[in-house]
């Protein structure tokens, strides 16, 4: 259980992370919706992209680190 | 309707035959007898979703201990193959009797075979069980090449049948109909959808058409790979590594192939930067372009399915580990609360990741393919320096 320590506090980090940035996409996509709403569709998709590439990242160090 | 009607039926059919091989097959082990000592609730509930995660030999849906304290497992065998020293062999998984620790011996084709933890190894000749040395590594079985039609196999075929045979009737229904009828009107939004929203706007209006096939066949394999995942028939597909490391290679080898002059220039020796930072550059794409890429298909695949069925197991579990605190009542409303809550989210993911899969292939798809409208020096200084046409030639 010891040796599994390190490991989860960086796992904890890597979602801190990933939840940060995620904040960030969601929040700049809001504005940008609210600032053009026709424009949503092409938001969205360009966020998700993002969120998605993001998401591997985070996946590909849980992963790693397991 | 008529198409709709018969697919019904043929699930209606799969179900009830899935359910009357169950009832046959159950099977009461006697050896896993535990009515003396009190069993242990929490390393029970965590076996059995590391079990759920992984593929297995057969459908295991439920398993009890009954009033004679006799372990009985209800579920149904799947064929196993294997090649193994004295040729292929075949049987059916109900001969380990739902064994996964390697003492059932099965004697077949002149081979000896054992379970052991999903994954089935040969006994080497005057081996009665298995020994393991310090690090837990069998030294006298070695596994065969294992063909078996596994849980997962399982649900590759039929899910593969089932969309040629949908797709099939689609297509040759727009022979003589200018819409589908029946099931086909299901599935034609989703098939636009993919082709204007997914392939067009990615790949490009010229090219599109050729990789079309492939997006859409990867999208409603995944879709309903997931969709098959949230049924309570214990499929895991699109969750075992294996499954999303070969789709994800598909798409390696889709986008490497059709990869232009222009990819190649961009990916190994970068235009429009300082000579000496172009090798440095081409590492960094090179590694993205067959490392890095794929990596994050697959893994993203992976982790998102098999993190939300662990979820929901674990969300069910609350019913049983929290019985003593909240009352049985409050545990059941408690998890099935949260149960259902987190089923609909899955229900989203499922799509979700399909889309995800899907538009990421097309992107890079789009990136290999893409044309550049205006020809580079070979010395790496761009004809024109408009500042707008360097910065296309990066995004």
């Amino acid at each position: 259980m010891e040796a599994m320590v390190p490991n989860l506090v960086g796992a904890g980090l890597i979602v801190i992370g990933a939840g940060i940035g995620l904040g960030k996409i969601g929040g700049s996509a809001m504005e940008a919706i609210a600032r053009q709403p026709e424009a949503t569709g092409k938001i969205q998709t360009a966020m998700i992209i993002i969120a998605a590439l993001l998401e591997g990242l985070a996946f590909g160090a849980l992963f790693l680190g397991k | 309707m008529e198409r709709a009607l018969y697919s019904i039926k043929f699930f209606g059919l799969l179900f009830s035959l899935l359910f009357t091989i169950s009832s046959v097959a159950n099977e009461v082990n006697g050896n896993e007898a535990q009515n003396d000592e009190r069993i242990n609730t929490e390393g029970e509930i965590r076996d059995y979703i590391q079990h759920h995660i992984k593929d297995a030999h057969d459908f295991h849906l439920v398993s009890y201990t009954n009033d004679a304290g006799e372990r009985v497992h209800v579920g149904f065998p799947l064929p196993v193959i294997l090649v193994g020293e004295n040729g292929i062999t075949t049987f059916m998984s109900s001969e380990f009797h739902h064994d996964t620790n390697g003492e059932v011996v099965v004697e077949k084709n002149g081979s000896r075979f054992v379970n052991f933890h999903g994954k089935i190894y040969e006994l080497e000749n005057g081996a009665a069980s298995m020994i393991f040395d310090a690090e837990h590594h069998p030294t006298n079985a070695s596994r065969p090449l294992d063909l078996s039609i596994t849980k997962s196999v399982f649900g590759i075929l039929v899910i593969g049948l089932l969309m040629l045979w949908w797709f099939s009737s689609l297509a040759r229904q727009y022979k003589n109909r200018r819409i589908p009828k029946g099931f086909g009107r299901v599935l034609e939004p989703l098939v636009i959808y993919v082709r204007d929203e997914i392939a067009k706007p990615n790949i490009g209006e010229k090219k599109y058409r050729k990789f079309t096939g492939y997006l859409m066949t990867v999208f409603f394999f995944i879709w309903i790979l997931n969709l098959l995942g949230l049924t309570p028939l214990g499929f895991n597909v699109t969750g075992q590594i294996a499954v999303t490391a070969a789709l994800a290679i598909f798409t390696l080898i889709i986008y490497t192939a059709s990869g232009n002059r222009d990819y190649w220039m961009h990916m190994l020796w970068m235009p429009g930067v300082p000579i000496l930072i172009r090798p440095v550059l081409a590492v960094i794409e090179l590694v993205g372009a067959f490392i890095i890429k794929p990596f994050s298909l697959l893994v993203r695949l992976f982790a998102n399915i098999s993190a939300g069925h662990i979820i929901v197991m674990s969300l069910v579990a609350i019913m049983i580990t929290l019985k003593a605190e909240i009352t049985p009542v409050g545990s059941t409303a408690l998890s099935f609360v949260l149960a259902l809550f987190i089923s609909v989210i899955e229900i989203l993911v499922a799509f979700l990741q399909a889309y995800i899969f899907t538009m990421l292939s097309a992107l890079f798809i789009g990136m290999a393919v893409a044309e550049h409208d205006h020809e580079h020096d070979s010395d790496g200084t761009p004809e024109h320096t408009d500042a707008e046409d360097v910065r296309a030639d990066f995004i």
